[in-house]
């Protein structure tokens, strides 16, 4: 069972801003989806190799060469802040 | 014209006996029409759609008509169309506009096809019921007080009410197979790499895979065969031979084994849709097939292993949503982890939220082994089960969904309630096999029912083969909601 507490700091990880008055809701699905997901828990696995891929492919490598125009000035049309080139976020160094 | 045939449709358009344009204009008109009942679409933007139209005119009058040339398709709006808002159903992207194709939209493009619009969806393609759209819940044409399914709910919707003749969907759960067996529609999810994922929005990388809805097998095969194809951009996307599909079509099921698994006819299926996939499974005996019992024993973890999996991946996916590069920003923050935090409690819906926030556990320091791990190991033991399984068949059949489409709101407020319906359609995922769902009866209060048929890894053109000498048998795919005749 997650405490508030523990909902809370997930939250910040996640980089969620929870409301106080979202916050006991958000604590009962979360372990309700965590009960869900403890089914898993008793199932003897020893010797099981994860899968991550459907067919155990490895990644394709290609050659190290410029493959897309510079769209930049495209892709920066959608951003919420742009600068000569740059994207703006607020101070982060004092 | 709005129940013909892709092939008919190609047929009268290749003769001119009508127009590109005129056939944009006939199915933007029902889109119109009928958009106020149904919220199919989040973008409609008529000039853009009529403008590709005339081009495939004159791709026509030059006697270059491929079989999707001016044929109108209705892509889910989370596949990038270079100039066309792409929201993938959330307040985060609602203004977003594409600046590239994804590799979906340029091979239809590239066949002339004819982008008619951008379907709703949950967002993110997160739900089952698509309620959790930013632009509203879809309605399913069937009885339009219950949900259409999800997460490609648009897209079904817009099939059965014949507002498109072709569509596009991805399923990470079920998110093609359950809207198609909740809307009476027919949709295929191919092999995991089958379909490139390049431009297409990602919720969960190693479960995703677009594919196509549409209102027969002989139209999927149409449509997967311009879908298909090896794209370098995707780096899970499999270079290996597509098989020609619609040439595959009159292969048939005599002489084929099919699975019924047992795990798959069991309380947990109502009464009302066993009964029609039951009477499915014998006309295909009746057609040449023959039956086998199989068994998927580790049916039972697929909910929750799927709910470690989907969230992991989601979480790190979702991370590029902070309000830097695109997408909504928070208008008053104090300090840049504030900008993020508002940015994403405002950008996100609710679903969201609690998915990324689940995957963001289960991935955390400390508990990454008991859980995604696990998730993994047991991962592989779904997708030996399937293995063993298509030792003893060539395809396996069963239901898509548990039950008919319910009423609108229903399951909104419990997650994990609307998580344990998609348990047979999310286990095809987590092997990475494809599956489909094609209409065969209707159960309570006059729904469609789905009948799901898995095929092996690569197998589509078997799949499509029989759900195609199904429908030459039967015309439940024929069938369309009143009212929208």
């Amino acid at each position: 069972m997650l405490s508030r507490d523990q909902v809370l700091r997930i939250a910040r990880l996640a980089r969620i801003e929870v409301a106080d008055s979202e916050a006991a809701a958000l604590e009962r699905e979360l372990n309700g989806i965590l009960d869900l997901i403890g089914r898993m828990s008793a199932v003897d696995t020893q010797g099981v190799e994860p899968m991550s891929h459907p067919e155990d492919a490895a990644q394709r490598l290609r050659e190290d060469r410029v493959s897309v125009e510079d769209q930049r000035e495209a892709f920066q049309a959608a951003a919420p802040q742009v600068e000569d080139g740059l994207y703006l976020v607020p101070k982060v160094i004092e | 014209m709005h129940r013909a045939s892709l092939r008919e449709l190609h047929r009268e358009l290749a003769a001119k006996r009508i127009s590109a344009v005129e056939l944009a204009r006939t199915f933007l008109a029902r889109v119109e029409r009928f958009q106020p009942r149904l919220n199919a679409f989040i973008t409609i933007d008529a000039e853009a759609t009529l403008a590709q139209a005339r081009a495939a005119d004159e791709r026509i009058a030059h006697g270059d008509a491929r079989p999707l040339t001016g044929i109108p398709v209705a892509h889910k709006d989370l596949f990038c169309a270079k100039g066309w808002r792409t929201t993938c159903g959330s307040k985060m992207l609602a203004n977003w506009i594409a600046p590239y194709d994804s590799h979906v939209v340029e091979r239809f493009a590239a066949e002339g096809a004819v982008l008619l619009g951008k379907t709703n969806m949950d967002e993110f393609a997160m739900g089952s019921s698509n309620e959790t759209s930013h632009f509203g819940p879809v309605r399913n044409p069937w009885n339009v007080d219950t949900v259409p399914g999800g997460s490609s709910g648009g897209s079904a919707s817009a099939i059965a009410a014949r507002l498109a003749p072709a569509a596009t969907g991805t399923d990470t759960g079920g998110s093609i197979r359950q809207p198609a067996s909740f809307t009476g529609t027919c949709g295929l999810r191919p092999t995991y790499g089958r379909v490139s994922r390049y431009g297409m929005v990602a919720f969960a990388s190693s479960l995703d895979q677009g594919g196509p809805l549409a209102k027969s097998a002989e139209d999927l095969a149409i449509l997967l065969d311009a879908m298909a194809g090896f794209d370098p951009r995707d780096s899970t996307c499999m270079d290996r031979p597509k098989a020609d599909y619609a040439g595959a079509l009159a292969g048939g099921v005599k002489g084929l084994t099919i699975g019924l698994p047992r795990e798959y006819f069991t309380k947990d299926l109502a009464e009302d849709v066993a009964a029609p996939i039951l009477a499915a499974i014998e006309a295909l005996k009746r057609l040449g097939a023959k039956t086998v019992e199989v068994s998927l024993p580790n049916q039972h973890l697929c909910v929750p292993v799927y709910y470690v999996i989907a969230p992991a991946e989601a979480s790190s996916n979702l991370a590029r949503y902070d309000g830097v590069r695109y997408g909504h920003r928070a208008a008053e923050y104090a300090d840049l982890n504030d900008m993020y935090s508002k940015t994403r409690a405002q950008g996100f819906g609710a679903e969201v939220k609690r998915r990324i926030m689940i995957g963001t556990y289960v991935l955390s320091h400390g508990y990454y082994d008991a859980y995604y791990l696990q998730a993994q190991r047991i991962r592989r033991l779904i997708a030996r089960d399937f293995t063993e399984a298509f030792a003893k068949c060539d395809l396996i059949a069963g239901p898509a969904a548990p039950s008919v489409a319910y009423a609108l709101g229903a399951k909104k407020d419990d997650p994990v309630q609307m998580y344990l319906d998609d348990l047979y359609t999310i286990p095809i995922n987590l092997a990475g096999l494809p599956g489909m769902s094609i209409p065969c009866g209707f159960g309570a209060g006059g729904l469609p029912v789905g009948l799901q048929i898995v095929g092996n890894y690569w197998d589509e053109a078997r799949m499509l083969a029989a759900a195609h000498a199904y429908q030459q048998a039967t015309d439940w795919h024929t069938l369309v909601p009143p009212g929208f005749d």
